[in-house]
């Protein structure tokens, strides 16, 4: 009862919970015995109070009895990207220089989930900053794959992805920059969607990139991350960049009756680099659509060559400006010895710092330099107007566009990271979604020879996840991709 | 050679919103440190800045009250450095496309003395842009210590073009800028709380030509007579380097009042790449043209086109205008006494200028009584000239009634009634005590029928006397002449 408890959708739970069946004490002491049991190989949380989950628990049970549930997440275990504020548990960013910090406030997201009366537990290793794509910059320790333990979750929400696949929580929030929630979802086997930048709210989102960034769900099933996602999106004051749109109902959505979509297959996704066994899952997917009457449509977003320098020129600007308070000066780790005001910055950043993180401040300075702003940063900007475009141009012919998410699947930990440039590649396929603001979903299409977990993405138009949620569920509906688990 | 000094002011002025430019926290001066804080001004991870309307709308009334352009769209920018005061290392600011773009301030020049109108020119402005202020650093012997409270403060930086070529031009453009905003409600202006700050550019180049040289940049000038001695020596040390056929290092430098001096900050060489870039988590701002105009209508009187009006309409001389115009509280204590009476605006002017500026200095050990305190009603000082004018009382009587109205707060008339002070000798009474007079002193008679003006003086003490002080000098006047021409 127990493994099939920890397997089950969050909206399953929340059934349990409804029928009294289960208590929340007894969902959320199930979890914790599940990452007692496996966290010693899988290494997902970077911190965890299971005081504080019994007594949230406890707390939502309580409100069962008085007849106040709050939502359907009421009761649900939510753990958290090591990125994202909690009030009184540490926010380090998986950075040596926040390894003391403590977050004073909560993220606008964790007041919704509160609010929402979900269990917001421990927190979730992630690369360094979000700066990475297999958590192995994470400062404090690399996070294993489930499916196989030599290899990486992806990243930078590697522990996000990793605990969903290793049935420690049911539901995660990650952020997504340049692929942060897709790639790793891809690769562990579960569902992760990026929301339209605006979506949900930044404010309490450690910030790599601000133009680029998005909290978003990672949960088993689709309907579970347009439950999450319900919680924590709309409007939020905050947030200047926060859009003000009204919300749809979107697990109501999620299940409505398919359509006879409109699908793009975008050539550029399809060319070389792609691991066959990627391309032979994601083609079989593309059939099955349409063998349900959608109409598949090649098209071309001709300037993804370019995405991912202009990628690396913006976000690396962005977090150059954005990592500048990380000073020891106010909070966080202050290095010892320091003989001057300036030799205090080198040293409480020259220690702080992992090797990732500095790269692409050093970069991102560059970049923004006087002499250099014109060439790079201003030419990066017109680049990306030209990349969102071409993926408006194709949503006049399609309703949504079908690609893989990753060039292949889980890779060896180690394999990439002395490479950076192919490292950096790995986020081929995810990178322009952010580059263009839209709404992108993955969600598991298939298994290499290796077991290794393939991905398939949907693209959306701005502010479509309705949509996405529904062409993802009804595939997640006839396949069993999602019903198989990890041999941990 | 002679040379002529070309001067440039960057004048930062503390907006007088209730909160910080980019969140909700409380501003103010004098609080215990880092109390005006919260998690966005200290710049904690995950923070997000967001703007404040009150702060745009304020330094729109800026661009306004000096005629500058108000460009449909603005924007934010970061400017990258590294310093303890500024909590991001970075400071949200506008680089490209400022708040206000233009303008010019009038300003008057010093007179001839202090009873005669300076000459009036306008000092062109380059531009006006927002942005927030940082934190306090204070240095002692072994650590440095800072306060975040002023961190995050809507500041409005006001830059004039090189268009000033006197430190006494500096000061009078500081002045004008001064009441013009404290008038507006704006900003304070007082630079012992750091509400305005001043940097100087200053060259010198040979009279006449119009060439710009090398500038320094004067930093620390922390009063307006810094202002004024800081640009003086500037120009002085200038003129000197060039007159030995030396050449201006293009500098920042720092003004030590107690020295005497500027003393070198940093060269060019060190110069900050400030890496400006638009920032990510701020939308521009767009203004539209009827929320402008709107913002125009809030706007008090222009201090100099009040003191030509004043003159013009009611011929009011320079030595009154120049107290009641250049003071917002008072001018505002004038135009409603004159919406009460304006039968006499001068003799009003002259109350406020004289008697109630003499009565609120008396009041307060030191400085002034503030207006807010002031019990005496403009209406009622109204009231108190049109008693005059009716011929109720006469002005010395008036003068009493004044600095007890000052005190109680009470109106002319009750005053006057209590102390019965009317002056309620018939004109006729009035007249059978001039004859009296008159036919008590036939020598001061006689001067004056033999062309001695000057002898009707002497009259004026026995009628005085018999009519307790109350007679109203201008019927006594009127009267004798004519007893006097019988």
């Amino acid at each position: 009862m127990s493994d099939s408890l920890i397997f089950s959708s969050a909206a399953d739970l929340a059934a349990l919970l409804s029928a009294k069946e289960l208590s929340a004490v007894e969902l959320i002491k199930a979890f914790l015995a599940r990452i007692d049991a496996v966290e010693d190989r899988v290494q997902a949380f970077l911190h965890l109070d299971r005081e504080d989950a019994l007594k949230q628990a406890a707390a939502s049970d309580a409100r069962r009895s008085a007849g106040e549930v709050r939502s359907p997440l009421d009761g649900i275990p939510v753990a958290i990207k090591d990125a994202i504020a909690v009030k009184g548990q540490p926010l380090t960013a998986a950075s040596r220089i926040l390894s003391n910090f403590v977050s004073p406030y909560d993220a606008t997201v964790t007041s919704k989930l509160r609010a929402a009366g979900a269990i917001v537990i421990g927190r979730l290793n992630m690369d360094e900053f979000a700066m990475g794509s297999s958590t192995e910059n994470s400062s404090v320790k690399p996070t294993a794959n489930p499916w196989d333990l030599s290899r990486i979750p992806g990243g930078s929400s590697g522990g996000s992805a990793a605990a969903v696949a290793a049935g420690e929580s049911p539901l995660t929030l990650g952020s997504d920059t340049g692929g942060s929630i897709r790639q790793p979802a891809a690769l562990c086997g579960v569902v992760g969607l990026k929301p339209t930048y605006g979506l949900v709210s930044r404010y309490g989102l450690a910030a790599f990139a601000s133009s680029l960034d998005q909290i978003g769900p990672l949960g088993r099933t689709v309907e579970d991350c347009a439950l999450l996602l319900q919680a924590i999106a709309g409007h939020e004051a905050r947030d200047s960049t926060s859009l003000n749109e009204p919300l749809p109902d979107y697990a109501a959505e999620t299940v409505q009756k398919p359509e006879k979509w409109t699908l793009g297959i975008p050539s550029e996704y399809f060319a070389e680099g792609l691991d066959p066994e990627v391309r032979e899952a994601v083609e079989k997917a593309i059939q099955w659509y349409r063998e349900q009457g959608c109409t598949i449509r090649e098209v071309t977003l001709p300037h993804t060559h370019l995405a991912v320098a202009t990628y690396y020129v913006i976000s690396t600007a962005e977090a150059s400006s954005n990592l500048a308070r990380y000073d020891g000066i106010r909070y966080g780790v202050r290095a010892e010895g320091a003989e001057n005001g300036i030799d205090l910055y080198f040293k409480s950043r020259g220690q702080g710092f992992g090797p990732e993180v500095k790269r692409r401040i050093i970069l991102g300075t560059y970049v923004l330099s006087s002499g250099y702003y014109d060439a790079y940063y201003l030419r990066a900007q017109k680049v990306r107007t030209l990349i969102r475009q071409d993926f408006l141009n194709a949503f006049k012919e399609v309703d949504a566009l079908i690609t893989p998410t990753t060039p292949t699947v889980a890779f060896k930990r180690g394999e990439k990271a002395g490479d950076p440039l192919a490292m950096y590649l790995s986020d081929i396929y995810t990178i322009s979604v952010n580059l263009a603001g839209l709404p992108g979903i993955s969600l598991p299409c298939g298994f290499s020879q290796d077991k290794l977990p393939i991905g398939l993405q949907l693209i959306g138009r701005p502010l479509d996840e309705a949509r996405l949620l529904r062409m993802a569920h009804s595939y997640q509906q006839a396949h069993r991709w999602s019903r198989q688990t990890p041999n941990l | 050679m002679e040379f002529e000094a070309v001067i440039g002011l960057e004048v930062h002025v503390q907006l007088k919103t209730r909160t910080k430019m980019f969140t909700r926290v409380a501003q103010g001066f004098g609080e215990d440190p880092n109390t005006l804080t919260d998690p966005v001004i200290m710049g904690l991870p995950g923070v997000l800045p967001v703007l404040n309307l009150a702060a745009i709308e304020q330094s729109v009334k800026v661009g306004l009250i000096f005629d500058s352009e108000i460009p449909e769209v603005c924007k934010w920018d970061r400017k990258n450095y590294f310093y303890p005061d500024s909590p991001k290392n970075y400071q949200i600011t506008q680089f490209d496309q400022p708040i206000c773009v233009g303008g010019r301030v009038e300003v008057e020049l010093v007179g001839e003395s202090r009873n005669v109108m300076g000459e009036h020119r306008f000092v062109a402005l380059t531009r006006a842009h927002l942005e927030e202020d940082v934190g306090k650093l204070t240095h002692f012997e072994q650590d440095s210590l800072i306060d975040y409270n002023r961190a995050g403060t809507p500041l409005l930086e006001i830059v004039t073009e090189p268009d000033l070529h006197t430190p006494e031009e500096a000061v009078a453009f500081l002045q004008s800028l001064r009441m013009h905003l404290v008038a507006a409600g704006i900003s304070d202006c007082d630079m012992e709380k750091g509400q305005m700050r001043c940097d100087a550019n200053v060259s010198v180049r040979p009279s006449g030509s119009s060439v710009l040289n090398k500038r320094t940049e004067m930093k620390n000038l922390n009063t307006i007579s810094g202002v004024k001695n800081a640009i003086a020596y500037e120009v002085r040390r200038q003129t000197k380097v060039y007159q030995q056929g030396g050449s201006i290092v293009q500098e920042t430098r720092r003004w030590d009042a107690d020295a005497g001096m500027t003393t070198s900050m940093r060269s060019k060489e060190e110069a900050h790449d400030y890496r400006y870039f638009p920032d990510p988590d701020l939308m521009p701002v767009r203004l539209p043209r009827e929320r402008i105009e709107a913002l125009r209508t809030e706007l008090p009187e222009r201090v100099f086109d009040r003191q030509r009006r004043y003159q013009k309409d009611y011929d009011l001389p320079y030595t009154l205008t120049s107290v009641i115009c250049f003071d917002h509280e008072l001018a505002a204590y004038f135009e409603r006494a004159m919406a009460a009476y304006n039968g006499n605006p001068k003799a009003l002017a002259n109350y406020i200028a004289n008697e109630l500026q003499r009565e609120r200095s008396a009041a307060a050990g030191e400085g002034m009584l503030a207006m807010a305190e002031v019990k005496m009603e403009p209406e009622a000082l109204a009231a108190l000239v049109e008693v005059i004018d009716a011929g109720v009382i006469s002005k010395q009587v008036a003068k009493d009634v004044l600095i007890a109205m000052f005190q109680t707060g009470k109106h002319p008339s009750v005053i006057i009634e209590e102390k019965g002070l009317k002056d309620d000798t018939d004109t006729d009474q009035l007249e059978a005590i001039c004859r009296e007079a008159v036919a008590g002193n036939a020598k001061a008679a006689g001067e004056f029928r033999a062309g001695n003006d000057k002898a009707i003086n002497s009259f004026i003490g026995p009628i005085m006397k018999a009519t307790r002080g109350k007679a109203n000098p201008a019927v006594v006047q009127q009267l004798l002449r004519k007893v006097l021409a019988e």
